[in-house]
């Protein structure tokens, strides 16, 4: 029984990610992307390099004109924006401000770049 | 615990450690099922306008308005904002002639924005298209001095609310993309051409100057057009005709 | 050894340059925060007041390590003293003239940005690397003379600093005369303009540094040193007006610069306050006037060569207002024997009134190179000593 028991705990623990543990340290609330969604690299992944695969997709696109590769900003924030503010960064809470607040990182993406989802950004094209 | 009870619980958990991401893989694999990224600039083509201005009327300002719109800039400007296209009223003094004239970066093949640029943040695409790189510009506003069209303008206070394919900023400089972010998806012309032909007017033709068969490169073989300070010799993708 | 008065002096001066610093930093920092759009600064005038002040500390940083390289390099010994007074003077200015230039950048904290990324076609990249290199070339030859055993190799070092000086100089003048589209700039002899008139500031500024040093410590310049020193500045100011002289009339004589030249000069199509800077500003404090102080037999004493010297600097600032400014607020001429009219300013003329952050963050870089000045003097023996008697 124990070792069933001990099975169903580590399969399910395998097969969870992002499993948060109770502990004393503080942590930034993620919140989820859009639903049925998956994000185009895995979360350790994203976490430790999401800043060099957006600064390297950049010169492409300003500098090359590749627009709506796999690391476009528009798409991030298309998935990531919260349901509400339709922003990743206007709440404290919206997904990219929440870590880099957390991380006490200053970015300075959104004094250019508009946190808001295309569908809802002022003057976005209909 | 058994070794064999050891072991069977040991390859339940690798065997849900293993899965777990081909699980994902799948998912991923479903979602991007979009279209994938655009070619990007290329170097055999050069982008260049045309501007009839026997065909525009003073006070007429259906270009400005579409780059307005298309761009998120100010629709009512004041001495700091930006401008990427403006309608200038000329008066020839000595005849009394006058015309109205667009004018905007007149994205040059020589660009002196570019050589005075300490970042490189003003550079040359290799289809032509003269831009500002804002994540390098540091705001020295050394462009601004270097051109002799008055095409760049300074970012002076925090901007919100920008559209999405076009991101500016506080404290950079900018200037006329000829909508890089419509050509580089494959539309065929610019905000301002197209509304001016939407409004019949049909003063503004956008295209490609390398392609014999373009409609612009077979109209400036057919009508005289000349180029803004043609004397400094920068060679500028945009042509003008009726003045 | 220091008296307690000295010493309670000394910390009420740098507190007092402390503060005037502070203050420069603090208008910055509001500059960053809300945009310059609380500038006096728009789309037509983009480098307003703080580049006046700026290009003038940077010119006159260059200009001021005159006095060392006529000591080091040409072996004047009347001069030889005062190396390291012009030395420290060099740092201090081009410190606080390059913190106002990147303190006034749209985007100062991407200054890493410009270290890191060079467009060498740019004069302002190459301007990086000059500036930095200066810096640690007068620190090299402060070392050759502090350091006794290093005092043969003081030459070369002055000669490398002369050298990098000249080259420094050109390349400020060169922002300028690098400008094919406006009509003020354009022309290959705003570098050699700008290294002779480098020599004319640098050379005030020492002057009253010294004055005032002197008259602070107590002591008296000897007066053949004082003559030396004045004749030398009346011969700065005389080849400096004689090439902004040749600047305006080979304008003059092109019919195409003829209005731009009527503007600057007489006020036409309201530019009112460029003649009053530069006839009364630049050519009669600046120029004139202290001809007369240092040349005159009635003048030329010590009070005489410090008004003097402060005349030039005064004259120094108005004659780069209507450079600068006066440039940039007389309109490109895009369409030429045309009038033209539209909602981007072309072709009017712009009314730039300088606002109080900006000159707040001008006196702000004076305040460091006053601070660093009166810190160096205090700490290190720089304060000119040639057998000077006590007053």
């Amino acid at each position: 029984m124990l070792q069933r028991l001990l099975m169903l705990g580590l399969l399910t623990a395998g097969l969870a990610h992002g499993g948060e543990a109770p502990g004393r340290t503080p942590r930034p609330v993620v919140e989820p992307a859009t639903a049925g969604t998956q994000c185009v690299a895995p979360p350790e992944v994203m976490r430790r390099n999401h800043m060099d695969f957006l600064k390297h997709q950049r010169d492409d696109t300003v500098h090359g004109g590749i627009r709506g590769a796999k690391f476009s900003l528009k798409a991030c924030i298309d998935c990531h924006a919260n349901q509400k503010t339709q922003s990743v960064a206007q709440e404290a809470t919206n997904f990219c401000v929440s870590c880099h607040a957390y991380a006490a990182v200053k970015i300075d993406c959104f004094e250019c770049h508009t946190s808001k989802a295309r569908t809802v950004a002022q003057g976005a094209p209909k | 615990m058994s070794r064999r009870g050891f072991l069977g619980v040991a390859a339940a958990a690798i065997g849900g450690v293993m899965l777990a991401p081909g699980i994902q893989l799948i998912e991923i694999a479903q979602a991007a099922a979009g279209s994938g990224p655009t070619p990007g600039a290329n170097p055999k083509v050069r982008w260049g306008m045309l501007i009839d201005t026997t065909k525009c009327e003073p006070g007429c300002n259906d270009c400005v308005t579409a780059c307005n719109t298309e761009n998120g800039l100010d629709p009512k400007p004041t001495p700091t904002s930006s401008q990427w296209i403006r309608k200038v009223e000329i008066k020839e003094i000595r005849t009394g002639r006058a015309s109205s004239v667009p004018v905007m970066c007149q994205h040059c093949a020589e660009p002196p924005c570019v050589d005075v640029c300490p970042t490189g943040a003003s550079f040359k695409r290799a289809d032509g298209i003269v831009l500002v790189d804002r994540h390098t510009c540091i705001g020295c506003r050394y462009c601004v001095m270097a051109c002799p069209y008055k095409a760049r303008s300074f970012v002076h206070e925090p901007l919100t609310e920008q559209v999405p394919d076009v991101p500016r900023g506080k404290g950079c400089v900018e200037s006329c993309t000829l909508c890089v972010h419509r050509i580089d998806k494959g539309e065929k012309t610019t905000a301002c051409a197209e509304a001016c032909s939407k409004a019949g007017h049909g003063a503004i033709v956008f295209g490609d100057l390398n392609d014999p068969d373009s409609e612009i490169s077979r109209r400036v073989r057919e009508i005289q057009t000349t180029q803004l300070r043609a004397d400094l010799k920068l060679d500028p993708g945009v042509r003008y005709h009726g003045i | 050894m220091k008296t307690a008065t000295e010493t309670r002096n000394y910390w009420l001066l740098v507190a007092l340059g402390g503060l005037v610093t502070a203050i420069g930093l603090g208008a910055a920092h509001f500059m960053e925060l809300h945009g310059h759009i609380v500038t006096g600064m728009n789309n037509q005038v983009v480098w307003g007041l703080p580049h006046v002040f700026a290009i003038f500390m940077i010119v006159a940083a260059s200009g001021v390590l005159n006095v060392a390289s006529i000591g080091s390099v040409f072996g004047q010994p009347v001069y030889k003293p005062r190396a390291p007074l012009s030395g420290l003077l060099c740092v201090a200015l081009l410190a606080g003239g390059l913190m106002v230039l990147m303190l006034d950048l749209g985007r100062p904290e991407r200054l890493v940005v410009a270290a890191t990324h060079y467009n060498f076609t740019s004069v302002f990249a190459w301007n990086v690397i000059l500036y930095s290199g200066m810096v640690a070339i007068v620190a090299v030859y402060l070392w050759t003379i502090f350091e006794r055993r290093f005092n043969r190799y003081t030459k070369a070092a002055g000669l490398a600093a002369l050298v990098w000086r000249f080259v420094l100089t050109t390349g400020t003048g060169s922002i300028f005369g690098f400008l094919v589209a406006r009509q003020a700039y354009e022309s290959a002899l705003l570098a050699p303009l700008f290294i002779v008139l480098s020599f004319g500031w640098g050379l005030a500024v020492f002057l009253v540094v010294q004055a005032v040093m002197y008259g602070w410590n107590e002591l008296l310049l000897k007066p053949e040193i004082q003559r030396r020193l004045a004749r030398l500045l009346g011969i700065f100011i005389a080849a400096s007006l004689y090439l902004v002289a040749v600047h305006h009339l080979t304008n003059l004589y092109f019919a195409r610069q003829e209005a731009f030249e009527a503007f600057i000069l007489l006020g036409r199509n309201g530019g009112g306050v460029y003649p009053l800077l530069f006839w009364g500003g630049y050519v009669a404090v600046g120029s004139v006037l202290p001809l007369v102080l240092l040349f005159h037999p009635k003048f030329g004493d010590g009070r005489s060569t410090l008004v003097a010297a402060a005349g030039v600097i005064a004259g120094a600032f108005a004659w780069l207002y209507v450079f600068i400014i006066g440039g940039q607020a007389f309109p490109l001429e895009i369409f030429p024997g045309h009038v033209v009219r539209s909602s981007f300013a072309d072709g009017a003329v712009d009314h730039y009134v300088p606002s109080l952050p900006e000159l707040l963050l001008g006196v702000g870089g004076l305040g460091v190179a006053f601070v660093m000045t009166v810190v160096g003097v205090r700490v290190l023996d720089f304060l000119p000593r040639d057998d000077a008697a006590k007053a």
